[in-house]
């Protein structure tokens, strides 16, 4: 693991409409490592996630002060293109959201954006990212057939190999194991351990036991304040606040 | 009780019609022309009237309308402008046909020079269908979930990209139903291509031609006391050509959703 800051939170606050959803965060993301944001619902995970990659942008009335910096420059300079951005910081949700289309077309999908058409390239492209998204196995004789006949777990390492294809450097991920069962559970955590030494990973796990099977740090979030911040090992063995503390060992949450 | 008196009603106007026009029905019906104002021959430049105007009706308000329906659901939101212009669509929608007519009449008749023609006829049809298509295709956008726009947006798509890619592909059987609904409008409307496209019995040769439609052929022969016989044959061919842009209509909007799913 480097050292190496991939993303700068520099008191960054966020509102929607009047009411604040981050207040002042200061939090570095190292590259190449997986980070943890947790917290009880409503604390502003997500909206630091989306905040990563502008997504954030889409909400009407939506503001910020302070700002984020991707491998030390700022994501609001206006010079910076939006699209350029989200194809370096990808993104996966936290219910798997298949296009109504082919698997192939599917993954294919961001290359094509980003101006792939070659068929062989194309190819190419998404047979790797299935591979990296631990997909291919199951659906290489059906590339061709809709995605909405996959599982819920294949749905969403569907989605993980969607982002991979576009070959991000920082990958985001909402509560990717909400709605699955133990072994799709496994089989994706196995497959973000696997990707951490090529993409700097920010997860909001699905549960405590989660972050800490996966996580080299973590954050912990409660109503739009990052309450701490650490290694995973201390934050889950020997909390400093007690507001962490209370979260982590059960007691509210 | 009133699902069953509307289906009554309806089917006793079709076979009513279907019952007195068929038996006038035989090839020489559907490919001659009328002869003698209509009393002998067929209906063939009425069936090319109807369709040619119904063409060009279509092939003017679908882009204007699935484009405003963008414009409105994508591009804007809910604000002054937008609410301008959906006052005035619903206004639109309101306007009875021969207002419609009237309008043609003066402006793309008169005013544009165009004359009684199918362009003339088109065009004022496209203006009366508009509101139709521009409804059914924003009901469609809406009904596409946030989550694909999001998806389309995280994987770097611009907002032309995510409304060509993510958005109009499936909202394509709802906009299509519009399109349909304004096709049937188009074949059977009278008072607007009676005062847009003229009456003439001759097969069209250009767009600047007058045509009659095959509801105005039917209103004519009724109403002048022609031919009843004639009057019905048109009838029962107009009732029957509905049902089958609607059936073809049907048939491929299933197998386009049936290969999507």
């Amino acid at each position: 693991m480097s050292l190496r800051n991939k993303v700068s939170i520099k008191e960054f606050s966020f509102y929607y409409g009047s009411v604040p959803a981050l207040k002042r965060i200061n939090l570095e993301i190292r590259a190449n490592e997986i980070f943890a944001i947790f917290g009880p619902a409503r604390s502003g995970k997500t909206t630091l996630l989306k905040s990563l990659n502008r997504l954030t942008d889409l909400v009407y009335g939506a503001r910020h002060t302070g700002t984020i910096l991707l491998d030390e420059k700022d994501i609001y300079d206006p010079k910076l293109s939006l699209t350029q951005l989200r194809r370096r910081v990808g993104i996966v949700f936290d219910l798997p959201i298949a296009l109504p289309m082919s698997i192939y077309e599917n993954v294919a999908y961001g290359p094509r954006l980003n101006g792939i058409t070659r068929k062989k390239q194309l190819d190419e492209t998404v047979g790797k990212a299935l591979r990296s998204g631990a997909l291919w196995e199951e659906v290489k004789d059906r590339l061709h057939t809709s995605a909405l006949r996959l599982s819920g777990g294949q749905q969403q390492r569907l989605c993980i190999a969607r982002i991979l294809a576009l070959e991000p450097e920082v990958l985001l991920l909402d509560e990717p194991c909400s709605g699955l069962d133990p072994i799709s559970t496994a089989s994706i955590e196995e497959t973000l351990t696997r990707l951490k030494k090529d993409y700097t990973i920010v997860l909001v796990p699905h549960n405590i036991q989660q972050a800490s099977r996966v996580a080299d740090r973590a954050g912990f979030f409660l109503n739009g304040e990052l309450i701490e911040e650490g290694t995973a090992y201390q934050i889950f063995t020997g909390p400093k606040e007690k507001q962490t503390e209370d979260y982590v060992t059960g007691r509210f949450g | 009780m009133a699902a069953l008196s509307t289906m009554g009603v309806m089917a006793l106007i079709i076979l009513q019609v279907l019952s007195e026009g068929i038996p006038v029905f035989s090839p020489r019906f559907f490919l001659d022309s009328p002869r003698s104002m209509g009393r002998e021959g067929g209906i063939f430049s009425t069936i090319i009237g109807t369709i040619a105007l119904t063409v060009v009706a279509i092939v003017v308000a679908t882009p204007l309308g699935v484009g405003t329906a963008i414009f409105l659901g994508e591009y804007t939101r809910e604000g002054r402008i937008s609410r301008v212009i959906r006052f005035g669509i619903g206004c639109l929608a309101g306007v009875p046909s021969i207002i419609f007519g009237l309008f043609g009449f003066v402006f793309f008749v008169i005013y544009l020079n165009m004359g009684w023609s199918i362009l003339s006829g088109g065009l004022a049809l496209a203006a009366m269908i508009l509101p139709t298509i521009i409804c059914t295709a924003e009901e469609a956008l809406k009904a596409i979930p946030y989550s694909f726009r999001e998806v389309s947006y995280s994987l770097g798509g611009t907002k032309w990209e995510t409304v060509t890619r993510a958005i109009l592909p499936n909202a394509i059987p709802g906009i299509f139903t519009g399109i349909i609904l304004g096709v049937c409008r188009s074949i059977e409307e009278t008072a607007v291509v009676i005062l847009t496209a003229g009456s003439s019995l001759i097969i069209p040769t250009s767009l600047f031609a007058p045509v009659r439609t095959m509801s105005v052929h039917f209103y004519i022969l009724a109403r002048e006391g022609i031919s009843m016989e004639m009057a019905y044959g048109t009838g029962a061919a107009l009732i029957l050509l509905v049902l089958f842009v609607n059936i073809v209509a049907n048939w491929r909007l299933n197998r386009y959703i049936r290969k999507r799913a």
